[in-house]
Protein backbone atom coordinates (compact mmCIF):
# COMPACT_ATOMS: atom_id res chain seq x y z
CA UNK A 1 0.00 0.00 0.00
CA UNK A 2 1.27 3.46 -0.88
CA UNK A 3 -0.57 6.43 0.47
CA UNK A 4 0.64 9.68 1.99
CA UNK A 5 -1.93 12.12 3.29
CA UNK A 6 -1.60 15.88 2.95
CA UNK A 7 -0.76 16.48 6.57
CA UNK A 8 0.77 19.72 7.82
CA UNK A 9 3.28 19.01 10.58
CA UNK A 10 3.96 21.65 13.21
CA UNK A 11 6.45 21.25 16.02
CA UNK A 12 5.30 21.72 19.61
CA UNK A 13 6.93 21.83 23.03
CA UNK A 14 4.72 19.10 24.47
CA UNK A 15 3.62 16.03 22.52
CA UNK A 16 0.02 15.75 23.72
CA UNK A 17 -0.83 19.36 22.83
CA UNK A 18 0.95 18.99 19.52
CA UNK A 19 -0.89 15.89 18.40
CA UNK A 20 -4.31 17.43 19.10
CA UNK A 21 -3.33 20.67 17.38
CA UNK A 22 -1.89 18.91 14.30
CA UNK A 23 -4.80 16.46 13.98
CA UNK A 24 -7.36 19.28 14.15
CA UNK A 25 -5.53 21.33 11.53
CA UNK A 26 -6.01 18.40 9.14
CA UNK A 27 -9.76 18.95 9.55
CA UNK A 28 -9.41 22.72 9.04
CA UNK A 29 -9.75 23.61 12.69
CA UNK A 30 -6.91 25.82 13.80
CA UNK A 31 -6.08 25.45 17.51
CA UNK A 32 -2.60 26.43 18.65
CA UNK A 33 -0.52 24.39 21.07
CA UNK A 34 -0.98 26.87 23.97
CA UNK A 35 -4.74 26.87 23.31
CA UNK A 36 -4.89 23.06 23.63
CA UNK A 37 -2.74 23.27 26.76
CA UNK A 38 -4.95 25.90 28.38
CA UNK A 39 -8.28 24.34 27.47
CA UNK A 40 -6.99 20.92 28.56
CA UNK A 41 -5.78 22.37 31.90
CA UNK A 42 -2.25 21.06 31.39
CA UNK A 43 -0.66 23.15 34.12
CA UNK A 44 -0.41 21.32 37.41
CA UNK A 45 1.87 20.59 40.33
CA UNK A 46 2.16 17.58 42.56
CA UNK A 47 4.70 16.20 45.01
CA UNK A 48 3.99 12.68 46.20
CA UNK A 49 6.59 11.40 48.67
CA UNK A 50 5.01 7.96 48.92
CA UNK A 51 4.96 7.41 45.16
CA UNK A 52 8.50 6.49 44.21
CA UNK A 53 10.23 5.80 40.91
CA UNK A 54 13.64 4.14 41.26
CA UNK A 55 13.36 4.81 44.98
CA UNK A 56 12.94 8.57 44.52
CA UNK A 57 9.73 10.48 45.40
CA UNK A 58 7.88 11.83 42.39
CA UNK A 59 7.46 15.53 41.76
CA UNK A 60 5.44 16.35 38.67
CA UNK A 61 4.53 19.50 36.81
CA UNK A 62 1.80 17.97 34.67
CA UNK A 63 -1.37 15.91 34.99
CA UNK A 64 -1.23 12.21 34.07
CA UNK A 65 -0.60 11.42 30.39
CA UNK A 66 -3.78 11.49 28.32
CA UNK A 67 -5.61 13.99 30.53
CA UNK A 68 -4.98 17.08 28.40
CA UNK A 69 -6.17 15.16 25.37
CA UNK A 70 -9.31 13.96 27.12
CA UNK A 71 -10.26 17.35 28.54
CA UNK A 72 -9.60 19.26 25.34
CA UNK A 73 -11.68 16.95 23.19
CA UNK A 74 -14.52 16.94 25.71
CA UNK A 75 -14.54 20.72 26.09
CA UNK A 76 -14.43 21.33 22.33
CA UNK A 77 -16.87 18.56 21.43
CA UNK A 78 -14.37 16.55 19.38
CA UNK A 79 -15.11 12.84 19.11
CA UNK A 80 -12.30 10.34 18.88
CA UNK A 81 -12.35 6.64 18.17
CA UNK A 82 -9.87 4.70 20.32
CA UNK A 83 -8.50 1.20 20.16
CA UNK A 84 -5.98 -1.03 21.91
CA UNK A 85 -4.69 -4.28 20.46
CA UNK A 86 -3.26 -7.44 21.88
CA UNK A 87 -1.81 -8.63 18.57
CA UNK A 88 0.95 -6.35 17.16
CA UNK A 89 0.43 -7.32 13.52
CA UNK A 90 -3.30 -6.70 13.82
CA UNK A 91 -2.53 -3.29 15.32
CA UNK A 92 -0.41 -2.50 12.27
CA UNK A 93 -3.10 -3.78 9.92
CA UNK A 94 -5.68 -1.54 11.58
CA UNK A 95 -3.35 1.40 11.04
CA UNK A 96 -2.96 0.54 7.35
CA UNK A 97 -6.72 0.38 6.97
CA UNK A 98 -7.04 3.84 8.51
CA UNK A 99 -4.39 5.32 6.24
CA UNK A 100 -6.04 3.71 3.25
CA UNK A 101 -9.29 5.41 4.27
CA UNK A 102 -7.45 8.74 4.45
CA UNK A 103 -7.45 9.05 8.24
CA UNK A 104 -4.35 10.43 9.97
CA UNK A 105 -3.98 8.35 13.11
CA UNK A 106 -2.59 9.31 16.50
CA UNK A 107 -0.91 6.77 18.73
CA UNK A 108 0.97 6.18 21.93
CA UNK A 109 4.53 4.89 21.72
CA UNK A 110 7.57 4.24 23.89
CA UNK A 111 10.49 6.58 23.20
CA UNK A 112 13.35 4.19 24.02
CA UNK A 113 13.38 2.58 20.58
CA UNK A 114 12.46 5.68 18.56
CA UNK A 115 15.33 5.66 16.09
CA UNK A 116 15.16 9.35 15.22
CA UNK A 117 15.38 10.49 18.88
CA UNK A 118 18.74 11.78 20.13
CA UNK A 119 20.38 9.20 22.42
CA UNK A 120 20.40 11.30 25.62
CA UNK A 121 16.59 11.53 25.35
CA UNK A 122 16.03 7.81 24.91
CA UNK A 123 14.74 6.31 28.12
CA UNK A 124 11.86 3.99 28.90
CA UNK A 125 9.03 6.50 28.77
CA UNK A 126 5.88 5.09 27.21
CA UNK A 127 3.37 7.89 26.97
CA UNK A 128 4.72 9.70 23.92
CA UNK A 129 2.23 10.74 21.23
CA UNK A 130 2.68 10.97 17.48
CA UNK A 131 0.60 10.89 14.30
CA UNK A 132 1.09 8.50 11.38
CA UNK A 133 -0.04 10.10 8.15
CA UNK A 134 1.21 7.87 5.37
CA UNK A 135 2.90 4.72 4.19
CA UNK A 136 5.28 4.13 1.30
CA UNK A 137 6.19 0.45 0.87
CA UNK A 138 7.58 -0.60 4.24
CA UNK A 139 7.97 2.94 5.57
CA UNK A 140 5.55 4.96 7.67
CA UNK A 141 5.43 8.76 7.60
CA UNK A 142 5.46 10.15 11.11
CA UNK A 143 4.48 13.53 12.49
CA UNK A 144 6.22 13.53 15.87
CA UNK A 145 5.28 16.82 17.58
CA UNK A 146 8.68 17.07 19.28
CA UNK A 147 10.55 16.99 15.96
CA UNK A 148 11.03 19.97 13.67
CA UNK A 149 10.30 17.95 10.51
CA UNK A 150 8.26 14.80 9.74
CA UNK A 151 10.17 11.55 10.25
CA UNK A 152 9.88 7.96 9.02
CA UNK A 153 9.88 4.55 10.70
CA UNK A 154 9.90 1.10 9.13
CA UNK A 155 7.10 -1.38 9.80
CA UNK A 156 9.16 -3.21 12.42
CA UNK A 157 10.42 -0.04 14.09
CA UNK A 158 6.90 1.33 14.45
CA UNK A 159 5.53 -2.01 15.66
CA UNK A 160 8.25 -2.14 18.29
CA UNK A 161 7.55 1.30 19.79
CA UNK A 162 3.79 0.69 19.73
CA UNK A 163 4.32 -2.38 21.87
CA UNK A 164 6.91 -1.03 24.28
CA UNK A 165 6.64 -2.62 27.73
CA UNK A 166 6.61 -1.21 31.25
CA UNK A 167 4.69 1.61 32.97
CA UNK A 168 1.97 3.06 30.70
CA UNK A 169 2.66 0.30 28.13
CA UNK A 170 0.87 1.61 25.00
CA UNK A 171 -0.46 -1.80 23.87
CA UNK A 172 -0.83 -0.53 20.33
CA UNK A 173 -3.23 2.21 21.47
CA UNK A 174 -4.33 4.39 18.58
CA UNK A 175 -6.92 7.11 18.13
CA UNK A 176 -8.40 9.16 15.34
CA UNK A 177 -11.03 11.83 14.84
CA UNK A 178 -14.51 10.47 14.34
CA UNK A 179 -16.84 13.44 14.42
CA UNK A 180 -15.24 16.75 13.71
CA UNK A 181 -17.51 19.77 14.01
CA UNK A 182 -17.35 22.41 11.28
CA UNK A 183 -16.17 24.93 13.80
CA UNK A 184 -15.54 25.00 17.53
CA UNK A 185 -16.60 27.52 20.14
CA UNK A 186 -13.44 28.38 22.03
CA UNK A 187 -14.95 30.76 24.60
CA UNK A 188 -16.78 28.30 26.90
CA UNK A 189 -13.91 25.84 26.57
CA UNK A 190 -11.39 28.51 27.61
CA UNK A 191 -13.45 29.34 30.69
CA UNK A 192 -13.78 25.70 31.67
CA UNK A 193 -10.05 25.17 31.16
CA UNK A 194 -9.08 28.18 33.28
CA UNK A 195 -11.53 27.34 36.06
CA UNK A 196 -10.23 23.81 36.27
CA UNK A 197 -6.59 24.91 36.47
CA UNK A 198 -7.38 27.46 39.18
CA UNK A 199 -9.21 24.79 41.14
CA UNK A 200 -6.33 22.32 40.73
CA UNK A 201 -3.76 24.85 41.85
CA UNK A 202 -5.72 26.42 44.72
CA UNK A 203 -8.30 24.18 46.31
CA UNK A 204 -7.45 20.47 46.24
CA UNK A 205 -7.80 19.68 49.97
CA UNK A 206 -4.71 17.45 50.07
CA UNK A 207 -1.38 19.20 50.70
CA UNK A 208 0.44 17.44 47.87
CA UNK A 209 -1.15 19.25 44.97
CA UNK A 210 -1.13 22.74 43.49
CA UNK A 211 0.23 25.68 45.46
CA UNK A 212 0.06 23.66 48.68
CA UNK A 213 2.13 20.99 47.02
CA UNK A 214 4.85 23.53 46.20
CA UNK A 215 5.00 24.57 49.88
CA UNK A 216 5.04 20.92 50.89
CA UNK A 217 8.00 20.25 48.59
CA UNK A 218 9.77 23.30 50.02
CA UNK A 219 9.52 21.82 53.50
CA UNK A 220 10.75 18.42 52.36
CA UNK A 221 13.57 19.86 50.28
CA UNK A 222 14.86 21.93 53.19
CA UNK A 223 15.21 18.78 55.29
CA UNK A 224 16.72 16.56 52.60
CA UNK A 225 20.40 17.03 53.59
CA UNK A 226 19.72 16.42 57.30
CA UNK A 227 17.43 13.51 56.69
CA UNK A 228 19.11 11.78 53.77
CA UNK A 229 22.77 12.76 53.71
CA UNK A 230 24.44 14.73 50.92
CA UNK A 231 24.49 12.12 48.17
CA UNK A 232 20.92 10.91 48.49
CA UNK A 233 19.62 14.44 49.00
CA UNK A 234 21.23 15.39 45.70
CA UNK A 235 19.65 12.52 43.83
CA UNK A 236 16.21 13.34 45.29
CA UNK A 237 16.75 16.93 44.16
CA UNK A 238 17.85 15.73 40.72
CA UNK A 239 14.44 14.18 40.11
CA UNK A 240 12.76 17.54 40.69
CA UNK A 241 14.98 19.32 38.19
CA UNK A 242 14.59 16.58 35.64
CA UNK A 243 10.80 16.53 35.96
CA UNK A 244 10.97 20.26 35.47
CA UNK A 245 13.43 20.48 32.63
CA UNK A 246 14.33 17.19 31.00
CA UNK A 247 11.00 16.66 29.34
CA UNK A 248 11.50 20.13 28.00
CA UNK A 249 8.40 21.73 29.34
CA UNK A 250 7.67 21.06 33.02
CA UNK A 251 8.09 23.98 35.41
CA UNK A 252 9.15 27.17 33.71
CA UNK A 253 8.31 26.06 30.16
CA UNK A 254 4.72 25.31 31.11
CA UNK A 255 4.34 28.72 32.76
CA UNK A 256 5.51 30.45 29.57
CA UNK A 257 3.18 28.28 27.52
CA UNK A 258 0.32 29.20 29.84
CA UNK A 259 1.20 32.85 29.28
CA UNK A 260 0.92 32.33 25.52
CA UNK A 261 -2.48 30.73 26.12
CA UNK A 262 -3.72 33.64 28.22
CA UNK A 263 -2.57 36.14 25.64
CA UNK A 264 -4.47 34.33 22.91
CA UNK A 265 -7.47 33.92 25.23
CA UNK A 266 -7.45 37.65 26.03
CA UNK A 267 -7.95 38.36 22.35
CA UNK A 268 -10.72 35.78 21.88
CA UNK A 269 -12.57 36.69 25.08
CA UNK A 270 -11.92 40.39 24.60
CA UNK A 271 -10.62 40.46 28.16
CA UNK A 272 -7.56 42.68 28.74
CA UNK A 273 -7.14 41.33 32.29
CA UNK A 274 -6.01 38.04 30.83
CA UNK A 275 -3.35 39.79 28.79
CA UNK A 276 -1.99 41.48 31.90
CA UNK A 277 -1.92 38.13 33.69
CA UNK A 278 -0.10 36.56 30.75
CA UNK A 279 2.90 38.76 31.64
CA UNK A 280 2.70 37.90 35.31
CA UNK A 281 2.90 34.18 34.71
CA UNK A 282 5.99 34.74 32.57
CA UNK A 283 7.66 36.26 35.63
CA UNK A 284 6.70 33.21 37.67
CA UNK A 285 8.30 31.12 34.93
CA UNK A 286 11.49 33.11 35.41
CA UNK A 287 11.45 32.18 39.12
CA UNK A 288 11.13 28.50 38.22
CA UNK A 289 14.18 28.89 36.00
CA UNK A 290 16.06 30.43 38.91
CA UNK A 291 15.02 27.41 40.96
CA UNK A 292 16.40 25.08 38.26
CA UNK A 293 19.74 26.92 38.38
CA UNK A 294 20.07 26.50 42.16
CA UNK A 295 18.91 22.89 42.27
CA UNK A 296 21.04 22.10 39.22
CA UNK A 297 24.05 23.29 41.18
CA UNK A 298 23.05 21.04 44.09
CA UNK A 299 22.98 18.06 41.77
CA UNK A 300 26.36 19.00 40.32
CA UNK A 301 28.04 19.32 43.72
CA UNK A 302 26.29 16.21 44.89
CA UNK A 303 28.78 15.33 47.61
CA UNK A 304 28.33 18.35 49.78
CA UNK A 305 25.14 19.63 51.30
CA UNK A 306 25.31 23.38 51.83
CA UNK A 307 23.02 26.35 52.22
CA UNK A 308 21.78 25.90 48.61
CA UNK A 309 18.99 23.73 49.98
CA UNK A 310 17.72 26.61 52.11
CA UNK A 311 17.94 28.96 49.14
CA UNK A 312 16.00 26.55 46.97
CA UNK A 313 13.37 25.96 49.66
CA UNK A 314 12.95 29.71 50.21
CA UNK A 315 12.56 30.26 46.50
CA UNK A 316 9.84 27.60 46.36
CA UNK A 317 7.92 29.46 49.07
CA UNK A 318 8.21 32.64 47.07
CA UNK A 319 6.97 30.83 43.95
CA UNK A 320 4.06 29.32 45.88
CA UNK A 321 3.00 32.79 47.10
CA UNK A 322 3.23 34.24 43.60
CA UNK A 323 1.27 31.40 42.06
CA UNK A 324 -1.40 31.58 44.73
CA UNK A 325 -1.81 35.27 44.06
CA UNK A 326 -1.76 34.69 40.30
CA UNK A 327 -4.41 31.98 40.21
CA UNK A 328 -6.69 33.91 42.56
CA UNK A 329 -6.52 36.89 40.21
CA UNK A 330 -7.11 34.61 37.26
CA UNK A 331 -10.18 33.17 38.91
CA UNK A 332 -11.56 36.66 39.36
CA UNK A 333 -10.62 37.75 35.83
CA UNK A 334 -13.04 35.32 34.20
CA UNK A 335 -15.94 35.87 36.56
CA UNK B 1 11.30 35.32 29.62
CA UNK B 2 12.22 37.57 26.74
CA UNK B 3 12.86 35.98 23.35
CA UNK B 4 16.35 37.41 23.25
CA UNK B 5 17.12 35.65 26.56
CA UNK B 6 16.18 32.15 25.39
CA UNK B 7 19.39 30.25 26.11
CA UNK B 8 21.40 28.63 23.34
CA UNK B 9 23.82 26.47 25.32
CA UNK B 10 24.73 23.58 23.07
CA UNK B 11 26.04 20.50 24.88
CA UNK B 12 25.09 18.20 22.00
CA UNK B 13 22.25 16.73 24.07
CA UNK B 14 19.95 16.80 21.05
CA UNK B 15 22.71 15.64 18.71
CA UNK B 16 21.53 18.10 16.10
CA UNK B 17 18.34 16.07 15.67
CA UNK B 18 16.01 18.82 16.79
CA UNK B 19 15.81 22.13 18.61
CA UNK B 20 13.30 22.77 21.31
CA UNK B 21 10.64 25.48 20.92
CA UNK B 22 10.53 27.78 23.95
CA UNK B 23 7.63 30.19 24.49
CA UNK B 24 8.87 33.68 25.24
CA UNK B 25 7.99 37.34 24.85
CA UNK B 26 9.22 39.30 21.84
CA UNK B 27 10.10 42.99 21.97
CA UNK B 28 6.47 43.98 21.36
CA UNK B 29 5.23 41.89 24.29
CA UNK B 30 3.79 39.13 22.13
CA UNK B 31 4.33 35.48 22.93
CA UNK B 32 6.28 33.60 20.30
CA UNK B 33 8.45 30.47 20.14
CA UNK B 34 12.21 30.56 19.80
CA UNK B 35 14.08 27.36 19.01
CA UNK B 36 16.73 26.53 21.56
CA UNK B 37 19.66 24.11 21.31
CA UNK B 38 19.84 23.76 25.09
CA UNK B 39 20.27 25.36 28.49
CA UNK B 40 23.26 24.73 30.76
CA UNK B 41 21.46 23.80 34.01
CA UNK B 42 19.33 21.33 32.08
CA UNK B 43 22.30 19.96 30.13
CA UNK B 44 24.18 19.43 33.36
CA UNK B 45 21.36 17.59 35.09
CA UNK B 46 20.91 15.35 32.08
CA UNK B 47 24.64 14.72 31.91
CA UNK B 48 24.60 13.95 35.61
CA UNK B 49 21.85 11.37 35.17
CA UNK B 50 23.81 9.75 32.35
CA UNK B 51 27.03 9.77 34.38
CA UNK B 52 25.23 7.89 37.16
CA UNK B 53 23.80 5.40 34.65
CA UNK B 54 27.19 4.91 32.99
CA UNK B 55 28.88 4.39 36.35
CA UNK B 56 26.39 1.63 37.07
CA UNK B 57 26.91 0.05 33.65
CA UNK B 58 30.68 0.06 34.16
CA UNK B 59 30.28 -1.44 37.61
CA UNK B 60 28.15 -4.31 36.33
CA UNK B 61 30.53 -4.81 33.41
CA UNK B 62 33.38 -5.39 35.84
CA UNK B 63 31.27 -7.92 37.72
CA UNK B 64 30.53 -9.78 34.50
CA UNK B 65 34.22 -9.82 33.59
CA UNK B 66 34.98 -11.14 37.07
CA UNK B 67 32.45 -13.92 36.52
CA UNK B 68 30.08 -12.74 39.26
CA UNK B 69 27.20 -11.88 36.95
CA UNK B 70 26.02 -13.11 33.55
CA UNK B 71 26.21 -10.94 30.40
CA UNK B 72 22.44 -10.46 30.67
CA UNK B 73 23.07 -8.29 33.73
CA UNK B 74 25.33 -6.06 31.64
CA UNK B 75 22.93 -5.64 28.71
CA UNK B 76 20.06 -5.09 31.11
CA UNK B 77 21.94 -2.15 32.63
CA UNK B 78 23.12 -0.90 29.25
CA UNK B 79 19.53 -0.79 28.01
CA UNK B 80 18.54 1.20 31.12
CA UNK B 81 16.16 -1.56 32.20
CA UNK B 82 15.43 -3.16 35.51
CA UNK B 83 14.59 -6.81 36.12
CA UNK B 84 10.87 -6.17 36.07
CA UNK B 85 10.94 -4.39 32.69
CA UNK B 86 13.20 -7.02 31.13
CA UNK B 87 10.89 -9.74 32.43
CA UNK B 88 7.98 -8.04 30.67
CA UNK B 89 9.88 -7.83 27.37
CA UNK B 90 10.86 -11.49 27.76
CA UNK B 91 7.43 -12.68 28.83
CA UNK B 92 9.03 -14.36 31.85
CA UNK B 93 8.60 -14.14 35.59
CA UNK B 94 10.86 -11.72 37.40
CA UNK B 95 12.49 -14.46 39.44
CA UNK B 96 13.30 -16.38 36.24
CA UNK B 97 15.14 -13.37 34.82
CA UNK B 98 16.90 -12.90 38.17
CA UNK B 99 18.07 -16.50 37.95
CA UNK B 100 19.49 -15.84 34.48
CA UNK B 101 21.69 -13.08 35.90
CA UNK B 102 23.80 -15.76 37.57
CA UNK B 103 26.60 -17.10 35.35
CA UNK B 104 25.99 -20.74 36.21
CA UNK B 105 22.33 -20.53 35.11
CA UNK B 106 23.18 -18.43 32.07
CA UNK B 107 25.40 -21.22 30.75
CA UNK B 108 22.44 -23.60 30.77
CA UNK B 109 20.09 -21.37 28.74
CA UNK B 110 18.63 -22.81 25.55
CA UNK B 111 19.37 -21.25 22.16
CA UNK B 112 15.77 -20.16 21.98
CA UNK B 113 15.90 -18.16 25.20
CA UNK B 114 19.27 -16.67 24.26
CA UNK B 115 17.88 -15.59 20.89
CA UNK B 116 14.98 -13.89 22.61
CA UNK B 117 17.26 -12.02 25.00
CA UNK B 118 19.47 -10.97 22.09
CA UNK B 119 16.43 -9.67 20.22
CA UNK B 120 15.30 -7.61 23.21
CA UNK B 121 18.81 -6.15 23.57
CA UNK B 122 19.10 -5.45 19.84
CA UNK B 123 22.22 -7.60 19.50
CA UNK B 124 22.97 -11.05 18.06
CA UNK B 125 23.05 -14.21 20.14
CA UNK B 126 26.75 -14.51 19.31
CA UNK B 127 27.49 -11.12 20.85
CA UNK B 128 25.44 -12.01 23.91
CA UNK B 129 27.36 -15.18 24.66
CA UNK B 130 30.69 -13.75 23.48
CA UNK B 131 33.47 -15.53 25.33
CA UNK B 132 35.73 -12.45 25.21
CA UNK B 133 34.22 -11.20 28.45
CA UNK B 134 37.13 -12.74 30.34
CA UNK B 135 39.54 -10.53 28.37
CA UNK B 136 37.53 -7.46 29.25
CA UNK B 137 36.72 -6.76 25.58
CA UNK B 138 33.09 -5.77 25.16
CA UNK B 139 31.95 -4.06 21.97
Amino acid sequence: MNKVLKFEHKQSAHCENGVVSNLMRFYDIEISEPMVFGIGSGLFFSHMPFLKVNGIPVTSFRPLPGIIFKRTSKRLGLKFEKHKYSNPDKAMLALDKNLDAGIPTGMLVGVYHLTYFPDPYRFHFNAHNLVVFGKTDDTYHISDPIMEEPKTLTYNELKRVRFAKGTFAPKGHMYWAKDVPKSVDLKPAIIKGIKHTCKDMLTIPIPMFGVKGIRFLSKKLRNYPKKLGARKAASYTGQIVRAQEEIGTGGAGFRYMYGAFLQEAAEIMNNPKLKKLSYEISEVGDLWREFAIITGRIVKNRNKADESYDHAADLLLKIADKEEDFFKKLQKAIK
Amino acid sequence: MKSKDVPQDDANMMQGKFREPVYSLDKDGNYTTVKSVGWNPKNEVMQEAWDVANEKIEDVKQKVIAGKLSPIAYYLEKNLMDVSLLAKYMGLWRWTVKKHLKPKNFKKLSDEVLEKYAEVFDITKEVLIDKNWSNGVVE
